[in-house]
């Protein structure tokens, strides 16, 4: 089963090594790149289905190759990798056009699981099934229809903004930034946004302390469950 | 002077060598002295210069004066010429020579003209041989020029030569210490012939006086004294030689002479006879100044004449001391020293007083001749300085301060009405012939308490009572009996007497009590500043001393990390005019005093003594007085201030040895601590890769012999271990980040709720082996702290926690109000801590000390803990569980506003 090609940017050969290996298993093909050079003429010529894209390249910043793949129209999901959580670097790959990341140290189920999560989201274009479902929770993207067991929940407009954004970007994590900018069309008061996602919880009965549906990722965003 | 030891190896004069020393690094100054103006020296100096510029030398003119003659002119043509500082003066300017200009162009030799010049005001120095001083110190060689007549030393001798007197003088120190002197000699009829043709310049004075001073027997006179002066300096220099190369030759005995010094304006030219006779007979001298209660009482002038002829003395090279009076006469005092001192030779000035009052006081040279026993006494006529301020005997009792007051007088006659109404009491039982003694009673009373003049108030008055009231015909002035009058001339004479004696010993002993005053002061000062810990107070302390020592007003600078300020002062004072700074400045840079009344810098309004120790220069002390014009501090003050000074230097340097002993120290346990550091990570770091290295190792070597559960288990503890060093380098790194204070929270409202999901979710791994429970109170307000911060602080007391903990037990994370903060708590139920330890264990390295080697690692994650909490505004304290044993670590913060939008 070829599960896709995607290629591996990272100028550590161990990890390109541990990549290629585990994402070998799936039944993902893996081209390898050590810095962003090689990974620009990869790209050019190999035309893969996704990008495990490390930060720290030595010659060119992994922002800078993300910022001009995106410019130049290229769609494919790209996954990036960083040394440790909170670094202002990942939340700005993210808003740079970054579909999700992965910290250093990783396991690579993990790994595996958000590269198969961005994949299918790019494969569904943005035409998200009309259904959610994950858990108890199932949303209506046509009729803004919201049910958690069955039972019908009202959500303001906001909340639904929210949910619904997080809905089509299911198992991919969403920055603050970019929930502001889609909900609010800018940004605000931070305390607002978490108010609102608070809020948001009580109602899908999701306790924060020990989230099903909406998991906070620390310093970065939020992260829907995956659609079952 | 060496007293060589008899026979035996000699040894080169220590003074000798160590004069040699010293002249290392100075620049030599060659002397062309001159027995009048006109003999040649300036052409000479510069005939001289210019061999040495041909020869290659560095040579500039500092300063030469050519008068406008073409012919000195032309002499002056080849050398470069520093331009002169234009100072200005009274509206005009006054070009002197750039002392400045000359240090930085650091010429090898520098050629100055008129070394006896007086600097405009507002030069560096008044005098222009200090500025050449300066530059001998500096490393410059100097040629300059020099009459015989501006001499110190010589001066009264040249004035009575010439009937000049000369008031710009070079002290003899200068003279002596030149490294050459060259004669420039000139016959008097040559010279004479000189000033004929016009080739002298002279300032425009009578023509009577020149015609005198170029008299063949004046300059004949002149020319015999410059010849001699200089012939002494060779002689001198040849004993140097010797003494330095311990040649044996004829040493002086070890004389010594005493010269002594009083109110008199004579004492100046006696001071500068005894220098001469000093110098004759190569020994020191001694200017020797007795205080007693007399001269204590002396006004201002004479004061200060008694403080310009000490000064004078050692100006010229000799010691000045003031020494108190002992109750006896002069003559005694004196003597006791100079036997002390070995002294052979005693000068002092013949009496000018008349003969009345050297029967009543005594006579310091008579007494002094009689008793010197083998001690030679020279008595000198002297002439005055000031032929206006000719001498005259001070009258004994002149107390200019001391009018007696309205009150004393009051009092005075009081005394004698009691000491009359007592008398009149006892008067039928002794008889009136005793009744005097009553009133001398009283008298003496007064004496001792009021002084002598109230004394002889109240002898005038019992005089007066005891006979109008008690002498026959009483009521009346007039006395019948003869044996009356005969007592009543008795009577006054010894009540005079007595009140004179009374008096005195009371003026000795307000004298005593005013020294000893002063000597408790500086002791109590010197044990103020042994008990005093702060440079600030060592200062503060000093100069209060001295501000109330010498009512004077005082301001202390200090030196550090190359910046001079102001640190003290009394009264408070923080502001120094540009001309105090600079005299400060250099005062400090010099280690010499500098500012009014000193020889550099004389225009600053203040005096500057620098403050140093055995390590050198620390600061400067300032003081500033009320007088205007004039030095501040008589020779007595000044050796006050250099003992206060000293003082609070050694107090200074103390402090700063202290603060460097604790720097030291601190150092020392800094690096004991980083040894301890080192040696931990160094541990912490292996201890997994050693795990993971040999589980895969072991993988890879026997991975086919093993079954499939050890595999697993092998490939478990690398998993594991791999995480234990990652989670072990985070925490180094949030150590590091911590101590370089690069920790910026970026605290946003956060619901702690969240705060405690993602956490729980975190510590899944590291919980494994307990029971983990979540307890968060429902509608927790926000806070506001940064998301990875506070997750990372939480973080590490699970995992600390769970290395405490037995297994199976219970780690709880709770989240609850309390009042206006929020607590978020990890509770264990492991065996908790003593009393003094729940502090300590958020030390770093705590677990290092204890040298605990279960769980070493953890010594840093709670220290980390505490500096992310206290980073964010928050605390992080720990405690034993009050329901169960075990600990509670918690976090408090402050509770953010607003809930809903």
């Amino acid at each position: 089963m070829n599960a896709g090609r995607v290629l591996v940017v990272d100028d550590e050969p161990p990890i390109r090594r541990l990549l290629k290996a585990g994402l070998g298993t799936q039944g993902y093909e893996v081209i390898e790149a050590a810095d962003g050079a090689a990974a620009r003429a990869a790209m050019a010529a190999e035309r893969p289905d996704g990008v495990i894209l490390d930060l720290g390249l030595p010659d060119i910043g992994g922002e800078a190759l993300l910022e001009g793949w995106r410019r130049a129209g290229i769609t494919v999901p790209i996954l990036i990798l960083s040394s440790r959580t909170g670094e202002a670097g990942i939340v700005k790959a993210l808003d740079a056009g970054a579909d999700d990341y992965v910290t250093k140290p990783f396991g690579i189920d993990e790994l595996v699981a958000r590269l198969r999560v961005a994949l299918r989201h790019r494969v569904q274009a943005e035409g998200a099934p009309p259904l959610f479902r994950t858990g108890g929770l199932s949303v209506d993207l046509v009729r803004r229809i919201v049910r958690l067991d069955e039972a019908e929940i009202h959500l303001s407009p906001k909340e639904y903004e929210i949910l619904a954004l997080l809905v089509r970007h299911a198992g991919k994590v969403i920055t603050h930034q970019q929930l502001m900018k889609a909900v609010w069309g800018g940004a605000i008061d931070a305390q607002q946004l978490r108010v609102y996602v608070r809020q948001l919880r009580q109602k899908l009965k999701d306790d924060p302390a020990r989230p099903v549906y909406i998991r906070t990722e620390t310093g970065v965003g939020y992260r829907l469950r995956e659609a079952d | 002077m060496a007293e060589e030891p008899d026979g035996e190896g000699h040894r080169p004069s220590p003074d000798a060598l160590l004069e040699a020393a010293r002249r290392e690094g100075r620049g030599r100054l060659k002397l062309f002295l001159g027995a009048a103006p006109g003999v040649g020296k300036t052409y000479e100096m510069l005939e001289t210069g210019r061999a040495r510029l041909a020869a290659g030398i560095d040579v500039v003119i500092g300063v030469v004066e050519t008068h406008g003659r073409a012919e000195t002119e032309a002499l002056v043509a080849p050398f470069e010429t520093v331009p002169r500082r234009q100072i200005p003066y009274r509206g005009q300017m006054l070009g002197e020579m750039d002392l400045d200009a000359i240090l930085a162009r650091r010429p090898e030799l520098v050629l100055v003209d008129e070394l006896a010049h007086t600097n405009a005001p507002g030069s560096r120095h008044p005098k222009r041989y200090m500025d050449v001083e300066e530059l001998l110190a500096a490393g410059i060689d100097i040629y300059s020029t020099l009459n015989i007549q501006h001499v110190e030393s010589l001066n009264d001798v040249v004035a009575q030569i010439t009937r000049v007197r000369i008031r710009e003088t070079v002290p003899d120190s200068v003279l002596d210490a030149a490294d050459d002197i060259e004669v420039v000699d000139l016959s008097p009829a040559d010279l004479i012939q000189r000033l004929h043709e016009g080739k002298i310049y002279l300032p425009r004075t009578a023509k009577r006086a020149i015609d005198h001073f170029f008299s063949p027997g004046n300059l004949t006179a002149l020319r015999e004294l410059a010849l001699r002066r200089t012939a002494q300096r060779v002689d001198q220099q040849l004993l140097s030689h010797m003494q330095s190369h311990a040649i044996p030759g004829p040493w002086a005995a070890g004389e010594r002479v005493l010269v002594c010094v009083s109110e008199d304006p004579r004492a100046q030219a006696l001071v500068r006879y005894a220098k001469r006779l000093a110098d004759r007979l190569r020994a020191p001298f001694v200017a020797l100044h007795i205080e007693t209660a007399r001269t204590r009482l002396l006004g201002e002038a004479a004061g200060a004449r008694i403080a310009d002829a000490l000064r004078l003395a050692e100006h010229l090279g000799g010691e000045a001391v003031t020494l108190p009076g002992g109750g006896r006469r002069i003559a005694d005092d004196v003597l006791a020293y100079a036997r002390r001192q070995n002294v052979n030779h005693i000068v002092i000035g013949k009496s000018v007083r008349s003969r009345l009052f050297e029967i009543l006081h005594g006579s310091v040279v008579h007494d002094l001749v009689r008793r010197a026993g083998t001690i030679s006494v020279h008595v000198i006529a002297g002439e005055a300085i000031d032929a206006a301020a000719a001498p005259q005997p001070a009258p004994p009792s002149q107390q200019t301060a001391r009018r007696p007051g309205p009150y004393l007088a009051a009092a005075a006659a009081a005394v004698g009405a009691v000491a009359l109404a007592i008398g009149k009491l006892i008067e039928p039982l002794v008889g009136a012939g005793s009744v005097d003694l009553v009133f001398l009673l009283g008298v003496v009373l007064v004496a001792s308490y009021g002084g002598l003049w109230p004394a002889l108030f109240a002898t005038a008055v019992s005089l007066l009572a005891y006979n109008f009231f008690f002498l026959p015909p009483t009521w009346t002035f007039t006395i019948a009996d003869p044996t009356n009058v005969a007592a009543l001339v008795v009577f006054t004479i010894v009540t005079f007497l007595v009140a004179n004696l009374a008096a005195r010993a009371r003026a000795e002993a307000v004298v005593a009590r005013s020294r000893a005053a002063a000597t408790e002061a500086l002791y109590s000062f010197s044990r103020k500043l042994a008990a005093v810990g702060t440079i600030d107070d060592v200062l503060w302390a000093t100069a209060y001393q001295i501000a109330s020592m010498l009512d004077m007003r005082v301001v202390l600078l200090l030196a550090e990390d190359g910046d001079f300020a102001v640190r003290a002062g009394y009264p408070p004072e923080d502001q120094l005019d540009e001309a105090d700074i600079a005299a400060a400045k250099w005062a400090f840079a010099n280690n010499q005093p500098a500012g009014r009344g000193a020889d550099t810098l004389p225009g600053a309004r203040r005096f500057f003594m620098p403050l140093s120790t055995g390590r050198g220069p620390i600061g400067a002390v300032g003081i500033d007085g009320d007088e205007k014009g004039g030095p501040l501090l008589t020779p007595d003050q000044r050796r006050l201030l250099d003992a206060l000074a000293g003082q609070a230097a050694l107090a200074i340097e103390r402090v700063f040895l202290a603060e460097d002993v604790e720097r030291s120290r601190r150092d020392a346990e800094a690096d004991r601590l980083r040894q301890a550091l080192l040696s931990s990570i160094s541990h912490d770091l292996r201890t997994p890769l050693a795990a993971i290295l040999g589980a895969v190792g072991t993988l890879r070597g026997y991975g086919t012999g093993l079954d499939a559960a050890t595999r697993d288990e092998l490939l478990a503890t690398t998993e594991a271990e791999a995480e234990r060093l990652n989670r072990f380098i985070n925490n180094l790194l949030d150590m590091t980040r911590l101590e370089a204070g690069a920790i910026r929270p970026a605290t946003v409202p956060t619901d702690p709720d969240e705060i405690v999901g993602s956490l729980a979710e975190r510590v899944a791994g590291v919980v494994s082996g307990h029971r983990f429970v979540v307890d968060v109170a429902p509608r927790l307000p926000m806070v506001a702290v940064d998301p990875v911060l506070i997750e990372q602080a939480l973080f590490n007391l699970v995992d600390n926690a769970a290395k405490y903990a037995p297994a199976g037990t219970t780690i709880t994370l709770s989240a609850r109000r309390e009042g206006d903060t929020v607590a978020l708590a990890v509770l264990d139920e492991g065996p908790g801590l003593g009393a003094e330890e729940l502090e300590r264990v958020f030390d770093k390295f705590y677990r290092v000390e204890k040298g605990d080697s279960v769980r070493a690692g953890t010594g840093l994650g709670l220290s980390i803990s505490r500096g992310f909490v206290e980073a964010m505004g928050g605390s992080l304290s720990a405690a034993p569980r009050p329901d169960r044993s075990g600990l509670a670590f918690t976090i408090r913060l402050p509770a953010g506003a607003g809930e809903r939008p």
